[in-house]
């Protein structure tokens, strides 16, 4: 008995706890092409969709595990026939279903269908308030099309979260995005302050806000808030580089989230896959289990064994976990140094700078946006 | 936020799903994008807040499962707390 004690036993390793959210991303397609997607720059090199039933099985897999609330996302999801079938298996799951659209692909069949299916909640992306910003920064006309849906989605008799990701093209707008919200008896509204990942990271330079910008827009945000108490609630997300710590990143690496990738790659959050050398596992080859609880991948940054200073002996990092590990990787090269947000990272200059160019005026011709697209991606793919 | 009174009959808002988690062991309050892990005390008076019982109902229902009395000044406490947090509404 003695011997089973060993720590090189693996059943003798402790658990990790299990993981409550499952983020699906079902597919990377999407009509829309914003200047700060999340989605991985190479999305277009990514084929080769999980099938119905192979996402029915994740959903069983990580259900049984633990997981309640389910993000059903993209990409746009509404881009999947399937949609249907899948919302009724999570239903029939116990999962709480959420899900997260640009709104493009709704319409009152199909609103109707989901709900029927026991779609729980509906997240519609506006990209502004005004038509003129909303086509802009999406490179489509959607914004009309998106009033309609958000009235369709209230109609039908969901909760619906109106989502606006803030930059500094549209942040001063901030009043009347709330009014939007309130116009469309939206019952929580995300101002959320773009992450700089991804596309977003791409084209931060034309993005990041000044510091005058977001304490106006905190301002206007507590105005309402105070004002709307009861009625609708507003989370506003600061944006990390104005922070003097970083953000709790997903609570954790391998804590309590899990997103499943288009093509059935598993990881502890959307824009991990660009870390290397990290052989992330799909779900066409492990269980969800397996994958939770044994891989390499979901352990490689879970506890505080992996952290370097000035992390590993900082009072603050059963808060924050040393912050995000793909800031660190992108900004600093090392996933395993401390985000670089944080001021007392050795790195902190990255942002310190990034912050400092923002408030200076932009050049009368600025550099030009990238949006995301097909074309833009496949120039940026490792394989192209 | 008006004083809650014994005539008044609490329902979960539509927008929140109580349901037992056999992984957490605990009855959790879930909406939109989250998800609130709830205590013994919190998820048996969540329960029935089912817009049929009113307080008075609700109070002397917990105090006959559970062999207590004077659980009046807690019920309310919480009552008032969840209602604060958009968990509740009321007729009456």
């Amino acid at each position: 008995m003695a011997g089973s004690n060993s720590p090189a036993d693996p059943s003798q390793r402790s658990q990790p706890r299990p993981p409550l959210w499952l983020l699906a991303e079902l597919t990377y397609r999407c009509p829309l092409h914003c200047v700060y997607c999340s989605n991985p720059l190479d999305f277009a090199s990514v084929q080769d969709e999980l099938s119905t039933e192979e996402w029915k099985r994740v959903f069983r897999e990580a259900r049984a595990l633990g997981a309640v609330q389910l993000g059903l996302s993209g990409g746009e999801p509404l881009l999947r026939d399937d949609l249907s079938e899948l919302v009724a298996e999570a239903h029939a799951l116990g999962f709480y279903s959420n899900l997260i659209t640009s709104g493009v692909g709704l319409n009152e069949k199909r609103t109707a269908e989901l709900k029927s299916a026991g779609l729980d909640h509906i997240q519609v992306s506006f990209q502004d308030s005004t038509k003129e910003v909303n086509d802009f920064l999406s490179s489509t006309r959607t914004f009309d099309l998106k009033l309609d849906v958000a009235r369709l989605v209230k109609r039908h008799g969901y909760p619906m979260v109106l989502n606006v990701v803030l930059t500094r093209l549209n942040i001063d707008h901030i009043d009347r995005i709330i009014e939007m919200a309130i116009a469309l008896e939206a019952d929580f509204v995300e101002l959320a302050n773009a992450q700089y990942y991804g596309w977003a990271y791409l084209n931060r330079d034309q993005l990041l806000p000044t510091r005058e910008q977001i304490e106006h827009a905190e301002r206007v945000t507590r105005e309402y808030r105070a004002k709307l108490e009861g009625r609708m609630k507003l989370f506003f997300v600061v944006p990390d580089y104005y922070a003097d710590r970083p953000k709790a990143c997903m609570n954790g690496w391998g804590s309590v989230f899990l997103s499943v990738a288009p093509d059935g790659l598993a990881l502890p959050c959307q824009a991990a896959r660009m870390l290397p050398g990290i052989a992330f596992p799909s779900v066409r080859r492990s269980s969800v289990r397996e994958i939770w609880n044994e891989s390499p991948a979901f352990n490689a940054y879970r506890g505080e064994g992996w952290m370097r200073e000035p992390c590993r002996t900082c009072p603050e990092r059963t808060k924050d976990f040393g912050g995000c590990r793909c800031q660190a990787y992108m900004l600093t090269g090392e996933a395993a140094n401390a985000d670089p947000v944080c001021s007392l990272s050795p790195h902190h200059a990255l942002i310190a700078d990034a912050v400092a160019a923002a408030q200076r005026p932009r050049a009368p011709v600025p550099r030009p946006l990238v949006f995301r697209e097909r074309r833009a991606s496949l120039s940026r793919s490792r394989n192209a | 936020m008006p004083e809650i009174t014994a005539a008044m009959q609490p329902s979960l808002r539509s927008l929140y799903r109580l349901q037992w988690e056999e992984a957490q062991q605990a009855w959790v309050l879930l909406y939109p994008e989250g998800m609130v892990r709830l205590n013994v005390p919190a998820a048996e008076i969540l329960k029935r807040c089912d817009g049929k019982n009113d307080v008075a109902g609700v109070i002397g229902d917990l105090e006959r499962s559970f062999g207590a009395t004077d659980l009046a000044g807690d019920v309310y406490e919480f009552l008032t707390e969840a209602a604060g947090r958009g968990w509740i509404e009321f007729a009456r």
